[in-house]
């Protein structure tokens, strides 16, 4: 935690944005500069409330790895409601709020030496990028690494240049799917479960982490479990209503999890039996 | 502590003198019944109330309250630093703000309700007789409190006894009432007083409290649910009453202008469709059933669970009293026991 909470809690830190991409339709990527060059001391899979004067916040995941962050983070941002919308309309320099980073994370040192398996779908690959940017920079200390990744449409897909690099690595076996095709699209047509049976995986040594729109969940867990990888090996992520990001609001609530404080990173064995969870 | 006594004729004069130092806060008449407010005269205040209809949790989590001001880039975080007293606390509230205690100093302290409560000195009250048909303190061990009150008044007759909770209230009470150390027949007369209590307070619940999360534990797929969801309006009065409710929406607001403006926290309520839904329109708990599940499984099971010592219901039956459509805790824990007899 590295970013001091001014006596209030609530009072966010201010930061600038120092770039912006526009990545689809409907999403831009921003680079996040925070003051004095402090970096924000995250965990992959953590996130942070973005706070607009004014308008609100909203709780962002963390896309950039910790291993990559000198004093800058990036996040990728859906355009749904309020802030998101506002914040689509800022451009670089612009001033904006961070509080965090808040949540668990994924617990990236226990997994190594194992095989991992990341399967992300649509918008999600954007804070599962800071695991695999994690584990691509200790590439050594892990295992086998295999990424699926799928979106609705070709024009969907997030980070383009990057995944042209990893089809391209030898370190990483990297497959990718869409619901729906395009003429011009040569690649996998089918929802992410069609890419399970193009590989095999060692279940016994393998640490999947899974995050995707919540119909989603339902579907590659059957296929991780299928494949029998243990139920304490797999780990989601979960996205529930958030306003405090402390622990304090109650909108996070699943059961008796509160998702800001356990998660949004949950093992699957913890929260199986969590009738809301899944 | 010690056992102290002020005399009935003492009394308003004390509250008189809390009133030239500090906001002195007690249960007051109106149209309705009763209500906790600033006392602007000492004897306005009722300690003889029953129960009221908010419960006094406001004056710790206020219904709305500012986090910070804004002005262009310049932020100011906006704490509420009034001394204050909260008078005539019945047991039942008192637990229910020890659990809120709990609840906004884990992990990260909230600051505001901390700044709040630090400034709070709370002289709770004993009740010696039950407030109405609703309540149901004795099933859930709430109708007395040996801690969590600076001071804490028994009613005897023609005076009170003052059980001294901390070294404030030691001092409350030193700087601001004529009082002395009890004598043998004073503490004689709380005996004979306490232990005819509890007979008074019918038992209204089919189990104890304690054991009210195991029974919530195994009635997450009962029919009940579904039941008192077809009744329910989700209008949310039964949390905006609850004194263990604390969730809260965060909003801003700009100025006419849009130059300034402020961030504040307002009351929200688990019963309204918007709680719980997502950006891409999920919502994870989409029914009536749904969220009286959430609301029950809370006040019974997961309160108790995650505060260890703490409970999600104090039995107030405020909840009972403010639902239209009769959806009450004895009523559900007694059905829901029952199908598990
Ligand atoms: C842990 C976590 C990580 C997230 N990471 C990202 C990310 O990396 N990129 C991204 O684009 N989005 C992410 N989201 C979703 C993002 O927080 C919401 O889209 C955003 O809060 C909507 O705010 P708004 O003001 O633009 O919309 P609003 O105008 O407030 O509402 C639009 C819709 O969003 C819902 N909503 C409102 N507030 C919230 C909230 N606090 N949390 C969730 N839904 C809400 C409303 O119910 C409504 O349906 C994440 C959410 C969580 C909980
Ligand atoms: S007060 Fe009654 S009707 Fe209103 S939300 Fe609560 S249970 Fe439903
Ligand atoms: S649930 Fe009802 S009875 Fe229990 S503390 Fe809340 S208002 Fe009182
Ligand atoms: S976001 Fe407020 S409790 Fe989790």
């Amino acid at each position: 935690m590295s970013i001091p909470a001014i006596e209030s809690i609530y009072l966010p830190t201010l930061a600038w944005i120092s770039k912006v991409e526009t990545m689809t339709a409907t999403e831009k990527f921003y680079t996040v500069e925070l003051p004095r060059g402090q970096s924000l001391g995250h965990k992959p899979g953590q996130f942070v409330q973005i706070s607009l004067n004014g308008i609100g916040e909203a709780p962002i995941s963390i896309s950039s790895s910790p291993s990559r962050s000198n004093g800058k983070f990036e996040m990728c941002v859906r355009k749904v409601g309020d802030v998101t919308t506002a914040l689509h309309n800022l451009g670089e320099g612009a001033q904006i709020g961070v509080r965090g980073p808040y949540g668990r994370g994924f617990p990236v040192e226990q997994f190594e030496g194992r095989d991992i398996l990341v399967a992300a779908g649509g918008l999600s690959l954007a804070p599962v990028r800071s695991v695999i940017n994690q584990i691509f920079d200790h590439r050594k200390k892990y295992d086998r690494f295999i990424i699926l990744y799928g979106a609705k449409n070709p024009g969907e897909l997030l980070f383009k240049e990057e995944r042209e690099e990893w089809k391209k690595r030898s370190d990483v076996e990297f497959l990718e799917t869409v619901d729906k095709g395009t003429p011009e699209w040569t690649g996998n047509v089918g929802v992410i479960t069609t890419l399970f049976p193009k590989i095999t995986v060692n279940p016994r040594n393998t640490v999947a982490i899974t995050e995707g729109p919540p119909i989603m969940y339902r579907f590659v867990l059957m296929e991780l479990l299928g494949k029998g990888i243990p139920e304490d090996q797999i780990w989601v992520s979960l996205e529930r209503r958030m306003k405090c990001g402390v622990g304090k609001c109650g909108h996070c609530q699943l059961d008796h999890f509160y998702c800001c404080q356990h998660g949004p990173s949950f093992n699957y064995a913890e929260i199986k039996g969590v009738m809301e969870a899944l | 502590m010690s056992l102290k006594i002020i005399n009935k004729s003492d009394l308003m004069p004390f509250v008189a003198n809390m009133m030239g130092e500090y906001e002195v806060i007690g249960p007051v008449a109106n149209d309705i019944g009763f209500k906790f407010a600033t006392l602007t005269d000492a004897s306005q205040v009722r300690l003889n109330y029953n129960t009221t209809v908010i419960p006094p949790r406001k004056t710790l989590l206020p219904t709305q309250e500012t986090l910070f001001s804004f002005q262009k880039d310049m932020l100011a975080p906006t704490f509420d630093m009034k001394w204050r007293v909260l008078l005539g606390v019945h047991t039942c509230d008192l637990h229910a703000m020890c659990m809120l205690d709990e609840a906004f100093a884990r992990g990260q302290p909230d600051t505001h309700y901390m700044k709040r409560r630090a400034t709070t000195t709370i002289v709770s009250m004993e009740c010696l007789d039950t407030c109405d048909e609703n309540s149901f303190c004795k099933s859930m061990n709430t109708l007395t409190a040996t801690s969590g009150f600076d001071l804490h008044l028994i009613q005897l007759g023609d005076f009170y006894a003052v059980d001294v909770g901390t070294t404030a209230g030691e001092a409350l009470l030193a700087n601001h009432a004529k009082s002395h150390e009890a004598t043998r027949a004073e503490i004689a007369l709380l005996d004979k007083t306490m232990s005819q209590k509890w007979s008074k307070f019918p038992v209204r619940l089919h189990l104890d409290g304690k054991d009210l999360p195991a029974l919530m534990g195994v009635s997450y797929k009962s029919p009940l649910w579904e039941e008192v969801g077809k009744r329910c309006f989700g209008c949310g009065s039964c949390n905006i009453v609850c004194p263990t409710c604390y969730c809260f929406d965060v909003r801003d607001e700009v100025s006419m202008d849009g130059k300034s403006g402020e961030r504040y926290r307002i009351w929200d309520s688990c019963q309204l469709d918007e709680f719980a839904r997502i950006g891409s329109g999920e919502n994870f708990r989409k029914t009536h059933a749904h969220r009286l599940r959430h609301r029950f499984m809370r006040k019974g099971k997961y309160i108790a669970e995650a505060f260890p010592g703490h409970q999600g219901c104090v039995g107030c039956g405020r909840c009972a009293r403010a639902c239209l459509v009769d959806i009450t805790p004895v009523g559900v824990w007694n059905s829901l026991r029952q199908d598990h007899a």
